[in-house]
């Protein structure tokens, strides 16, 4: 039984690192960025955000001020419980996301969308989300754990959604990204250069969430187990920076740190598609959490795994494992 | 590669201070500066409520910011993080504001249009500042020297209300218009227009249209 008042407390401490440190692969991702570019303005704007990284970590204050909307991802093991069960884990996440707020300080960001109301914790209807997955334990061993995720992606900007059609083909993907990039990426409203996720397949509502997961899930230099998208992949990122667009929108060539794309099976007469930019702050921070107390953090999500992009009615290696 | 110019700025500048401003120069600010946005403009414009500050000679600078912070029991402040937010959406307001409070200087993310500029920022002598990035939130938190005062946050809540800021070498900003009416953001977006049909090469419209799109990438969709 994973202790509650430990599943609060690392939550807590996740806001907090989340807000504050920027993740290495999206660091030295964003470095390489700032040593090819070339367009004056963009180069100092790269120079800036990475004094600007500095800055926070130095004073333990958060990276930018506008928080986004922090969100929640929990990942159980099949052995894990909870104590108190999921109203206590989804109560303790709340509680998390407020204290944080005002502790860090982050910015309360979340109100009422007609009302406005605002309770200055980012916590409110729907606020924040929590999603959830599953993942079998490993032959041998017990998932009794579980990760909490967090990630405060921006909410504005730089994220679209688009039905194309077979007929619209790889040709209209690369035409709705490149629109994508362009549309937000002028005055750089997208905060780029940023990881781009790409949600392809699904239902609307689950493209737009496999798209927001292949940004903020995926790290820099992950790539897809479908070795055709992991080309795709390559492709776009460096099509995205072959725009002339950087930083804020001004001259340069880094768009795009990386490309992630994620896949789910859609009705046979479509092909819907997302595009989210993870911003320059790309905030999100993991840890796993044992029934014996210990907490080990890290700042890859690995949500996708095998398990996750399964594509058979039944787990094989569970089948195998019972044969 | 040519470093922008640097250059400090009061938030109460003379005509003479913003007249020597370039576009791309880099600014830091000192002085007093409020935040305002659509929650400040709504009630000080359309609700009529009295600005609680003597405007524009305590400060000539609004900032289009919600910062991340706090209000301690004690009535202090704990100011952490501070970025601007999307200005294009406060267009509707802004006119009326500058003719009211002598703002001369609007801080905030991504500009204006240049025709926003020339219709009003160049009569009322203003200029736009962009923050870089976005956003150095936590360069631009230790530009805070002291918050000098929260308005109306028990009406707006924290990230609505007008903070009132005592900057000290705050920055960096950009300066995004000039008094000619010129604007960075169109002149970068001009250029890299120019590229754009070799990217797109081999692509065509999506097979499903929608309702007031563009297909011109030269427009901006703000």
């Amino acid at each position: 039984m994973i202790p509650i008042n430990l599943i609060q407390q690392t939550a807590e401490t996740l806001m907090d690192k989340a807000a504050i440190e920027i993740p290495q692969d999206y660091l030295d991702g964003l470095q390489e960025a700032a040593k090819t570019e070339d367009g004056d303005l963009s180069s100092f704007v790269l120079q800036a955000m990475l004094e600007n990284y500095e800055a926070a970590k130095d004073d333990r204050r958060a990276m930018c001020g506008d928080t986004g909307v922090p969100r929640w991802f929990v990942k159980m093991g099949n052995d894990a419980l909870v104590e108190g069960g999921m109203i206590a884990l989804e109560t303790a996440l709340r509680r998390a996301t407020a204290n944080a707020t005002n502790g860090v300080p982050l910015r309360p960001n979340r109100v009422h969308p007609l009302w406005r109301t605002d309770h200055d914790n980012n916590v409110g209807i729907g606020a924040p989300e929590i999603e959830y997955g599953f993942e079998p334990a490993a032959q041998g061993e017990k998932a009794n754990w579980i990760d909490l995720i967090t990630v405060h992606k921006g909410g504005l900007f730089g994220t679209d959604y688009r039905m194309l059609f077979p007929s619209d083909g790889v040709q209209g993907v690369k035409r709705f990204y490149l629109d994508s990039l362009i549309a937000f990426g002028k005055r750089g409203l997208a905060c780029q250069p940023a990881i781009i996720g790409i949600g392809l397949g699904g239902s609307k509502d689950v493209c737009m969430s496999l798209g927001k997961r292949a940004s903020t899930l995926r790290i820099v230099g992950s790539r897809n187990s479908d070795h055709k998208i992991a080309k795709m992949e390559d492709d776009f990122k460096e099509l995205g920076n072959s725009i002339g667009m950087g930083a804020m929108g001004f001259v340069g060539k880094n768009m795009v740190i990386d490309c992630n794309i994620e896949v789910g099976y859609c009705h046979t007469g479509g092909m819907p598609m997302s595009v989210h930019a993870f911003c320059l702050s790309s905030r999100r921070a993991v840890a796993r959490i044992y029934p014996d107390g210990r907490v080990e953090h890290r700042t890859d999500p690995d949500w996708f795994t095998p398990y996750q992009r399964r594509e058979t009615v039944d787990w094989e290696p569970m089948l195998e494992a019972a044969e | 590669m040519s470093k922008p110019r640097e250059i400090r700025l009061s938030t109460t500048p003379t005509p003479e201070a913003i007249a020597e401003l370039r576009i791309g120069d880099v600014v830091y600010l000192d002085g007093l500066m409020y935040t305002a946005r659509e929650g400040v403009y709504m009630r000080a414009l359309e609700g009529q409520a009295n600005i609680p500050m003597e405007l524009p000679s305590q400060s000539a600078a609004n900032f289009h910011c919600s910062p991340a912070a706090r209000i301690n029991d004690d009535g202090t402040f704990d100011m952490g993080a501070v970025t601007a937010t999307a200005s294009f959406r406060f267009a509707k307001w802004l006119p009326e504001w500058m003719a009211k409070t002598g703002a001369k200087l609007i801080v905030g993310k991504g500009g204006m249009t240049s025709k926003d500029y020339k219709e009003y920022f160049v009569p009322n002598g203003a200029i736009y500042l962009s923050t870089v990035g976005y956003g150095t939130g936590a360069l631009l938190g230790r530009g805070v020297e002291k918050v000098e005062a929260v308005h109306w946050n028990e009406e707006l809540g924290i990230a609505q209300a007008m903070w009132v800021i005592k900057c000290n070498k705050m920055g960096p900003f950009i300066v995004a218009s000039d008094l000619n009416g010129n604007c960075l953001f169109e002149r970068e977006n001009a250029k890299i227009a120019e590229n754009i049909d070799r990217v797109y090469e081999g692509t065509k419209p999506a097979t499903l249209k929608r309702y007031g799109e563009t297909d011109d990438r030269t427009d901006e969709v703000i």
